[in-house]
């Protein structure tokens, strides 16, 4: 046994079974586990029914995980190869919901695929940090200090967050800026340049205050002051706090959340999802659910550390973020610390696009996991 | 070899920086979780009283308002089931159609229509809205029968006042209607819509014991005001039947027999316990129609009718009790000491300075002592006796009587009529009594006004030589749990009065003599029952001044006069008359003659009252020691 171990460090090419029994099982049971969560929460949400929303959760969910087996097994290689393809595919699908959009009505972010509503922001948002840790992955340390090499990543990450900017979806095009600043910052980017852009940030609030949706305006006025217009604007966000508030320790117990079944919480078996948890289960359930997305966290950042290839390590760490992001905003948002800015909640909350998205980024850090061994060249050559 | 120790180097700065940004985000974390702590622990109990006022309404359940029964247990008002078509927005559809299947089954009308389409267009899709109440029998199962082709369409039942006596009960049930502004207490009952009140007779004065006590009903309310469920309810209390010393059956005789006059009024008292047993005043009203609510019109009419048969006159109307009041004038003259036997010449009329004050017998009644002096009831008589004894000595008699202020009924509007003395004219008309005065006082005319109540009250006083108050609410009616303990409430115990019992007997003989005795005035309205005479005093009052002129050229028959300046008509009565026990008084304005008008209208419901013995009848249990709480 000790050889076999021994050899596979040597050896990291595996075959498909040696590959699927390296699969990171203890993620996939935190996944399950989180799903089973939401489908519990989806089944009370329809007031004790399967239909509509918890039964096609668990359709998607199963697909999910075969399309996450899938994307785990599939060699690093495959992934750092077509990295830049697949940006430009998703980049593509971005353009042509927004060419799509200015023709149909109002702001359409999905292309309708039948059987799933595909949103191409998204995919974007795998495809961003696959992009970004292939071009990363090939410039060494000295350049990565010299101003010039970071113009071509920049342009990688602004280009799609402000086509999202545009439909309007200020979550996922914040998303999108942050998960790519992580990257970049993981990258070994130098501080100070952070700091610059920072400033220039805060500096540039002013000026995009201007180019917001008056219900984005109110949104945020409403995030600053809930209390103000407690029917209006603020309700939303008001109604969720209570709801959150009221379940205390224990909560007021499964299917009896009395805001979420009375339709006084908004979006319960969506982005408020979080909510209703939190109003059935108390503190109790809200710091569970909060502990295990820790968990699957802390389990990314590990695969990323342990990632002996400069692309899986920043593909790794750049998907946990992303994940992190999905659920702190998420979350901040329902409590009340955050503008209502329609982040769902991933693995939870319903919605096709965000749970196979999730899914998928859970299965290319599980191959960063597999393939953590193979040593990539940085012209992406891979050596032993 | 090189861009292995590259790479080497590179992990080292990605495993530091990667650890700074998972050590940021576990920050961020640990922060929501406080977020969560503050939220469910810190703040959860203002929360969670946020979240119950979001979903429990409290709804009040009107309590079905307590019966009104007479002595026996007959409902005088009671409630009656009100059906009412209601009309669900989102279950009906198209509304302008509904209502129009709905107006080929009942009757309903464009402002009915208009306001039914203005209230749904206001209201949320799921809330009722009354299309129209008071559905008859035949209404309600023509729209049950066709419920299939009126989508959301549905009857409601609902409680109205009923009062089965109409109009022969008015004056002492009153009514009840919406409440207006003025009325509100702050009970919140009385801002439900469709709540009545009390608004008049006994309904008004017994209101808040009547009215009972609302019940709450804790409901489920979604964000949009639906209604999931009940979560408690807490029935109300119904309002208390009170029991009323009325017989309903001998009221509704009285009525009847009133009918025959324009305005007239009429009570009959038992003289033991002062219990009115009928209370008549006609012309009347029905009260139902205050209940389903009365058109402008209908209002104006009664309250432009000539008439007035808004007012109870047997307790609001002030009339000059005529030779009624003679009996008060002779017991005062008793009191001063003139005798019995004590004689007085009647030549037709006496002169006081330059008056010449008049008998009605135009060529007087000669010699006349006092007992004949009441049964013929001769005028001179009296003008002589009230000289001697002074008007202030006839008013002190008088009041022992219960006449000159209100005697205290339970009802509300109940007038004190007027006794005059030398103080009161001048505190009140400013001007020394004059002698004269005193004269036209002692035959019940001029200043003197009492109510057919107190009329009755004082033959009550008379008949019994006690302080016999009348009261027309017995007490709440006992349930048979409470009759196992309870005691009927002991008869009311009257003080005597300060009066010489012989001077009563005296008083008692002469309206014996006036009904029985052949030369009696009301002869011809006596009743001839053996043991049911009853013992009488006539009272024909002038409205108008007979000149001299008139007077010498024979003073005009009443018939030839307009109703108008015709003489009140006034006839008071005790019977049996060795035994009394009921009493009655009768008043028909401008009538003519009290022996001729009032005297067989009083025999007649005396007589009835006697058949029927009330009195002598088991009447309804009551609590012991109720106490009824009034609203003024």
């Amino acid at each position: 046994m000790a050889v076999d171990i021994f050899l596979s460090r040597r050896n990291p090419e595996l075959t498909l079974r040696q590959k699927f029994w390296q699969l990171n099982w203890g993620m996939v049971l935190l996944l399950c586990v989180i799903a089973g969560v939401g489908f519990a929460m989806l089944y009370s949400a329809a007031n004790g029914a399967m239909s509509p929303w918890a039964s096609r959760q668990m359709i998607r969910f199963g697909l999910g995980l075969v399309l996450m087996f899938t994307v785990a097994l599939i060699d690093i290689r495959f992934w750092f190869r077509y990295a830049y393809l697949i940006y430009f595919g998703a980049f593509a699908l971005l353009v042509g919901v927004e060419v799509m959009g200015t023709i149909g009505m109002g702001a359409q972010r999905w292309i309708d695929l039948g059987f799933i509503r595909l949103q191409p922001s998204e995919m974007m948002k795998v495809a961003l940090v696959l992009a970004l840790a292939r071009y990363f992955h090939g410039v060494s340390s000295e350049d990565i200090g010299r101003p010039l090499y970071l113009i071509l990543p920049i342009m990688l990450a602004v280009a799609p967050a402000g086509l999202v900017l545009k439909q309007p979806d200020l979550g996922t095009a914040g998303m999108l800026l942050l998960a790519a600043g992580a990257v970049f910052f993981a990258a070994g980017v130098r501080w100070w340049k952070f700091a610059l852009v920072i400033v220039a940030g805060l500096a540039a609030v002013p000026i995009g205050w201007q180019f917001l949706h008056d219900y984005q305006k109110a949104r945020v006025m409403t995030f600053l002051n809930p209390e103000n217009d407690p029917l209006g604007a603020g309700y939303h966000s008001l109604q969720a706090m209570i709801a959150f508030g009221s379940g205390a320790l224990t909560g007021k117990g499964y299917m009896q959340g009395t805001q979420s079944h009375l339709n006084f919480l908004p979006e319960k078996q969506t982005d408020f999802i979080f909510t209703m948890l939190a109003e059935e289960f108390g503190l109790v359930g809200s710091l569970g659910l909060l502990g295990l997305y820790f968990l699957l966290l802390a389990y990314g950042f590990a695969i990323s550390l342990r990632a002996r290839n400069q692309f899986a390590r920043l593909l790794a760490l750049g998907l946990t973020t992303n994940l992190f992001l999905y659920v702190f905003i998420n979350m901040a948002m329902v409590m009340g610390v955050f503008p209502v800015v329609g982040v769902p909640l991933p693995l939870v909350s319903y919605g096709g696009t965000v749970l196979l998205t999730v899914m998928i980024a859970m299965g290319l850090v599980m191959s960063c996991y597999i393939h953590r061994d193979i040593r990539i060249s940085r012209r992406g050559t891979a050596e032993v | 070899m090189l861009q292995k120790n590259e790479d080497n180097e590179r992990q080292r700065a990605f495993s530091r920086r990667g650890l700074l940004l998972g050590g940021a985000q576990a920050l961020l974390l640990t922060g929501l979780a406080g977020r969560m702590y503050y939220l469910q622990v810190i703040e959860a109990d203002r929360y969670k009283t946020l979240a119950e006022d979001n979903r429990i309404n409290l709804r009040l359940l009107p309590p079905p308002r307590g019966r009104i029964l007479d002595r026996f247990g007959l409902p005088l008002a009671s409630n009656r089931q009100n059906f009412r078509v209601v009309l669900v927005r989102e279950h009906a559809g198209d509304v302008e159609k509904v209502l129009m299947a709905l107006s080929q089954l009942i009757e309903l009308d464009e402002h009915d229509t208009k306001r039914v389409l203005r209230e749904v267009s206001r209201k949320r899709s799921f809330v009722p809205v009354t299309v129209r109440e008071n559905l008859t029998w035949d209404e309600v199962s023509r729209v049950e029968v066709n419920g299939p082709e009126l989508p959301g369409v549905t009857i409601e039942m609902g409680q109205i006042r009923d009062y089965p006596f109409a109009d022969s009960m008015a004056h002492v049930l009153g009514y009840v209607a919406a409440v207006a502004e003025r009325d509100l207490t702050g009970d919140p009952l009385l801002e439900l819509p469709g709540f009545r009140i009390g608004k008049n007779g006994i309904e008004q004065k017994y209101d808040l014991a009547l009215r009972g006590t609302a019940g709450t009903s804790q409901i489920e309310v979604n964000a949009y005001g639906r209604v999931i469920r009940e979560l408690n309810r807490e029935e109300g209390k119904p309002g208390d039947e009170l029991v009323l010393t009325i017989d309903g059956g001998l009221q509704t005789y009285a009525h009847q027999r009133l009918q025959g006059e324009k305005s007239a009024s009429a009570v009959v008292m038992d003289i033991e316990n002062g219990d009115v047993l009928a209370l008549a005043s006609v012309p009347s009203y029905d009260p139902n129609l205050f209940n389903i609510g009365l058109t402008i019109k209908q209002w104006n009419d009664l309250i432009n009718d000539p008439l007035h048969p808004l007012t109870n006159k047997a307790i609001a109307g002030m009339y000059a009790p005529g030779s009624t009041f003679k009996m008060m004038v002779a017991l005062a003259a008793l009191k001063a000491g003139i005798r019995p036997d004590y004689k007085v010449f009647c030549p037709g009329h006496m002169t006081l300075g330059r008056s010449r004050f008049h008998c009605w017998k135009r060529h007087g009644h000669g010699w006349v002592d006092m007992h004949e002096a009441i049964q013929h009831s001769c005028d001179v008589y009296f003008y002589d006796v009230s000289r001697k004894v002074g008007i202030d000595n006839i008013a002190a008699m008088s009041n022992q009587f219960g006449l000159g202020e209100r005697v205290g009924i339970d009802l509300n509007g109940e007038r004190g009529g007027v006794i005059p003395t030398r103080d009161w004219k001048l505190a009140n008309i400013g001007e020394a009594w004059q002698g004269g005065e005193t004269l036209v006082a002692s035959i019940g005319q001029g200043f003197v006004l009492a109510t057919p109540l107190q009329l009755a009250t004082m033959v009550a006083r008379i008949a019994s030589g006690k302080q016999v108050t009348p009261r027309l609410t017995r007490g709440v009616r006992a349930d048979a749990a409470e009759l196992e303990e309870g005691v009927a409430p002991p008869a009311p115990e009257f003080l005597p009065l300060d009066v010489s019992p012989a001077h009563l007997d005296l008083m008692r003989e002469a309206m014996d003599a006036v009904s029985n005795h052949p030369r009696g005035t009301a002869y011809r309205a006596r009743i001839e029952e053996e043991g049911m005479e009853l013992a009488g005093k006539t009272g024909t009052s002038q409205v108008r001044r007979i000149t001299m002129a008139e007077r010498a050229a024979g003073v005009t028959k009443n018939e030839q006069l307009p109703w108008r300046r015709r003489d009140h008509a006034l006839f008071v009565a005790f019977a049996p008359v060795h035994k009394p026990r009921y009493c009655c008084s009768v008043v028909v304005e401008h009538g003519g003659g009290g022996s001729a008008v009032a005297a067989p209208i009083a025999r007649d419901i005396l007589l009835e009252t006697q058949q029927r013995d009330p009195a002598g009848r088991r009447s309804l249990p009551i609590i012991a020691g109720t106490q009824i709480v009034e609203r003024g």
